[in-house]
């Protein structure tokens, strides 16, 4: 029963990521087309690029979707169903809606344009820059985590928190004694889920046509238009090894098996 | 009743059962069930009574060179769902997306029954466990000792050769249990169905069983009536598992049995090291001047309809004995007992 | 913790903030999607033109989409959940190593599994320009979050016991996994569902790569718009899809958590990597 999901994997998942793996080191360069790749600056300057941006991005989620889905998750009041479904609304959006919306907001002809010129004089343009792709990213990033973080706040143990404010603790120190320490394999976790999908994410940047490359535009040159295919099949499988490493932590802080909520 | 069924007697012979990862579940067994009989297997957990259970209803196979007979049958080779068996597991294992009526109906529908026919069956099985007012509920709607009727009246509808009952009381409280035993007692009765029910409650196994299977670590340690295994324990396992026993050590010479608290009148012969066992109820508190054996109180608990007395000074081990006089019992004061004539049972 | 303090209040604002983040854009984009003239705002008057000419231009893209999505579903039913039964069914190393295989497309950016299958089956020139090369995309990327969902329903009860309860009443194995298994899986297959379908009509990354100019899927004809249409286009074009994925967000939030079987609801918010 467990064989037509098999078959279909092996044939059009392993042999074609095989055939990648090979491809990228049947080069002039061989295996050293890996390394080869990282020493080409454009290559090297896109990675880190994209590690930056990635990082930031989780960070910056993390925080903002703490304070919210903790908040959302401990408080009952009127309208919060609604909030919850506008902060996880846009979950679906592929990349490239989300740079649009960008565009919408901070493009020569964006929001932001009108109201910073109508404000200081100056237009104000992003979102073609590393921060219009650091909005992007942020957008797609928080409804992730928020999920998350709402489910895990969901299990916290309220007694802890009893028992440390009967103990004498300011609010701050609950929070930072027992509340973050009791919610850390979820922050690791979806961190690492944050970061891995940001490694790999495509679309906005595509849409957003920057002169900053990330990793995956990168690759998407190299094999469209500059038909380097051996670096292409190089670049793809560093970042898929990367963004597994990143996944892999994830769900070994997560639990055991696919079927936890990762 | 119309469970008109001829019951069939169940044979296992030589029996083992070792699990893939090197567990020896089960050691050769061999036992024969009468038809009509209900069999108990009773023990500790880990013992091999729900293994032996299994092997019975047809979901583990015996290790190569056991048998199983139902009869004239042999269902060695057959899996459970040929062997016609009726199983009432310890979680019920109702299908939750069904209601009462459609989970008590479904081993008809997988017999493909003519749906009057089937229907009438199904009413007939809900009027015996009184449970038809719950026909249309849904499983999460029940409470536990609904959900053991209902998982009766499934097992049963198909009229089985047997009836095999894996713990069903085990998930109940203690009344809900008591009450639920004696309705089963009865039921089985009425069925005259042969049936296998595996426990570790002991009262569980005295009040329902013909026979008791006492097992211990994949072995039957003692097998017999439920007076056999209470007044004449074959071993120290089924001595200490079955009710509470109390152990005396002494020396057995001309007639009399000299023991820490006192002297007994023996019956045996003469012997230098010899251990007794009695239960508590064999025992009485008198005075000091009347008594066989004398000690001290260690402790003593009210359990409302009697009194638990733990005694010491009278043997290595502490001695037990429940009384229902309204005597409260200090802590370190002197007891006498006398113990009942014929009640000192020796192991072999 | 009901004490609506000033805390409270700070919490709350900064959380309306960050909706106001997340919605606003889209907002703006509805607008402009109905609007004659964007530059000019909602002062120009309110039309549908717009997305008539979405209608004429992308038509083809939308049905394919919807094809692409049913039939991506399909396939993750009849692979997916014998898949996800037998991995319930054996525990063991084995069974665990094939689920973090079974995985792994997720992880693995869609640019790259894109390219792996353009290397290995770009030859075949049939296989190559239909639909059905974005299907097997599709599949693989989704097939995971189908087992995932079952598998979760299935921890949730003891299955096992209940197909040993059905055995001894007599049914055989295909009638157990019909009218036993199926049946009590029935809200992780829906979740399961609802989000393939979600993923499918959304997914860019693996679609830009794997397609051509015949088969292009809705994601991909907002890209094409984006580059070349004028704003209130692509925007009326951004608000037919919103208006498509509606209904699946809804439905996911109301069906999307596999319910435990007689027990609490379990939060199975599933892996963020979804959609980028």
């Amino acid at each position: 029963m467990l064989i037509p999901a098999f078959v279909v994997f092996v044939t059009f998942f392993l042999l074609p990521m095989a055939k990648l793996i090979v491809l990228a080191g049947s080069g002039e360069a061989g295996l050293g087309e890996y390394m080869t790749v990282i020493k080409t600056p454009r290559h090297f300057e896109s990675l880190v690029a994209t590690v930056l941006l990635s990082a930031t991005t989780t960070i910056a989620a993390l925080v903002i979707s703490t304070i919210s889905g903790v908040f959302l998750e401990r408080n009952r009041f009127r309208g919060r169903e609604a909030l919850i479904s506008m902060l996880t609304f846009p979950l679906a959006f592929p990349g490239v809606v989300i740079g649009f919306l960008v565009i919408m907001l901070a493009g020569r002809q964006g929001l932001a344009n009108e109201v910073s010129k109508a404000l200081t004089g100056n237009r104000l343009v992003f979102a073609y820059s590393m921060a219009g792709l650091f909005v992007g990213y942020l957008y797609f990033s928080i409804p992730r985590v928020i999920l998350t973080l709402m489910a895990a706040a969901e299990k916290l143990d309220p007694a802890l928190e009893e028992a440390a404010r009967s103990l004498g603790a300011s609010r701050w120190q609950v929070i930072r004694d027992v509340i973050v320490p009791a919610l850390k394999p979820a922050l690791i976790a979806s961190g690492a889920i944050c970061f891995a999908t940001a490694m790999g994410a495509f679309g906005t940047a595509f849409t957003l046509a920057t002169n900053i490359d990330v990793l995956p535009m990168t690759i998407y040159t190299e094999f469209t238009l500059n038909a380097n295919f051996v670096t292409a099949a190089a670049l793809s499988i560093m970042l898929g090894v990367i963004t597994w490493i990143a996944l892999y932590i994830a769900r070994s802080l997560a639990g055991s098996t696919v079927a936890a909520a990762a | 009743m119309s469970q008109t069924v001829q019951p069939i007697d169940i044979r296992i012979v030589d029996c083992a059962k070792t699990f893939p990862d090197g567990t020896r579940a089960l050691e050769p067994l061999t036992l024969q069930i009468e038809a009509g009989e209900t069999v108990v297997l009773l023990g500790p957990s880990g013992c091999g009574k729900t293994t032996t259970l299994r092997i019975i209803a047809g979901l583990e196979s015996p290790d190569p060179g056991g048998q199983v007979l139902f009869g004239e049958d042999n269902v060695t080779n057959q899996p459970i769902e040929h062997r016609n068996v009726g199983m009432v597991f310890q979680s019920y294992a109702l299908f939750p997306n069904m209601n009462v009526e459609q989970n008590v109906a479904y081993g008809l529908t997988v017999r493909k029954m003519a749906v009057e026919k089937k229907n009438r069956r199904v009413s007939e099985m809900l009027e015996m466990m009184q449970i038809t007012e719950l026909a249309d509920r849904r499983v999460d709607q029940l409470s536990g000792g609904q959900r053991q009727r209902v998982a009766l009246a499934r097992a049963i509808a198909v009229r089985p050769r047997v009836l095999l009952l894996d713990e069903p009381l085990t998930a109940l409280d203690a009344l809900l249990r008591e009450r639920l035993r004696v309705e089963i007692d009865q039921l089985l009765r009425e069925l005259g169905i042969t049936a296998v029910y595996v426990t570790h409650d002991q009262n569980e196994a005295m009040a329902l069983g013909d026979r008791i299977v006492v097992m211990n670590q994949g072995v039957v340690a003692q097998t017999g009536t439920p007076r056999d295994i209470y007044y004449k324990p074959s071993n120290a396992f089924v001595a200490d598992f079955i009710g509470t026993i109390n152990k005396l050590r002494g020396t057995a010479r001309k007639g009399r049995l000299q023991t820490i608290g006192g002297s007994l009148p023996w019956t045996g012969s003469d012997e230098a090291d010899v251990e007794v066992l009695f239960r508590p109820e064999d025992a009485s508190i008198v005075l000091l001047n009347k008594a066989q054996l004398r000690g001290r109180v260690a402790a003593s608990y009210f359990l409302g309809d009697r009194t638990k007395v733990l005694l010491e000074g009278m043997s290595e081990h502490t001695i037990v004995v429940e009384t229902a006089e309204r005597k409260e019992f200090a802590k370190g004061s002197e007891i006498g007992l006398i113990i009942k004539p014929d009640a000192l049972m020796k192991l072999d | 913790m009901m004490r609506r303090n000033s805390l409270f209040y700070l919490n709350l604002g900064f959380t309306l903030l960050v909706c106001a983040f997340l919605i606003f854009p889209v907002i703006l984009s509805v607008m402009a999607g109905v609007t004659e003239n964007f530059f000019q705002g909602i002062k120009s008057g309110v039309t549908l033109r717009w997305v008539g000419e979405v209608w004429e231009l992308y038509a083809d893209t939308i049905f394919l989409s919807l094809l692409i999505a049913v039939a991506c579903l399909i396939a993750d039913l009849l692979l997916g959940v014998p898949a996800a039964y037998v991995l319930a069914k054996k525990s063991g190393r084995t069974a665990r190593i094939i689920e973090e295989t079974l995985v792994m497309p997720i992880a693995i950016p869609g640019l790259a599994i894109a390219l792996a299958l353009i290397i290995t089956y770009g030859g075949f020139r049939d296989f190559r320009t239909s639909w059905l090369f974005i299907l097997v995309g599709h599949v693989l990327y989704t097939l995971p979050f189908m087992v995932r969902s079952v598998l979760a329903v299935l921890s949730s009860f003891d299955f096992k016991t209940l197909e040993e309860g059905a055995a001894s009443l007599g049914a055989g194995f295909w009638q157990r996994f019909f009218t036993i298994i199926l049946p009590n899986c029935r809200s992780g297959i829906l979740a399961g569902s609802l989000m393939v379908v979600t993923l499918s009509v959304g997914e860019f990354n693996l679609t830009w790569m794997l397609h051509t100019p015949l088969t292009k899927t809705l994601p991909v004809g907002l890209a094409d718009s984006y580059a070349s249409m004028r704003l209130e286009v692509a925007s009326a074009y951004t608000l037919v899809f919103m208006v498509m994925i509606l209904p699946l967000l809804i439905a996911l939030q109301l069906y999307g958590q596999p319910k435990d079987v007689g027990r609490s609801k379990q939060a199975a918010s599933g892996d963020g990597k979804a959609l980028t």
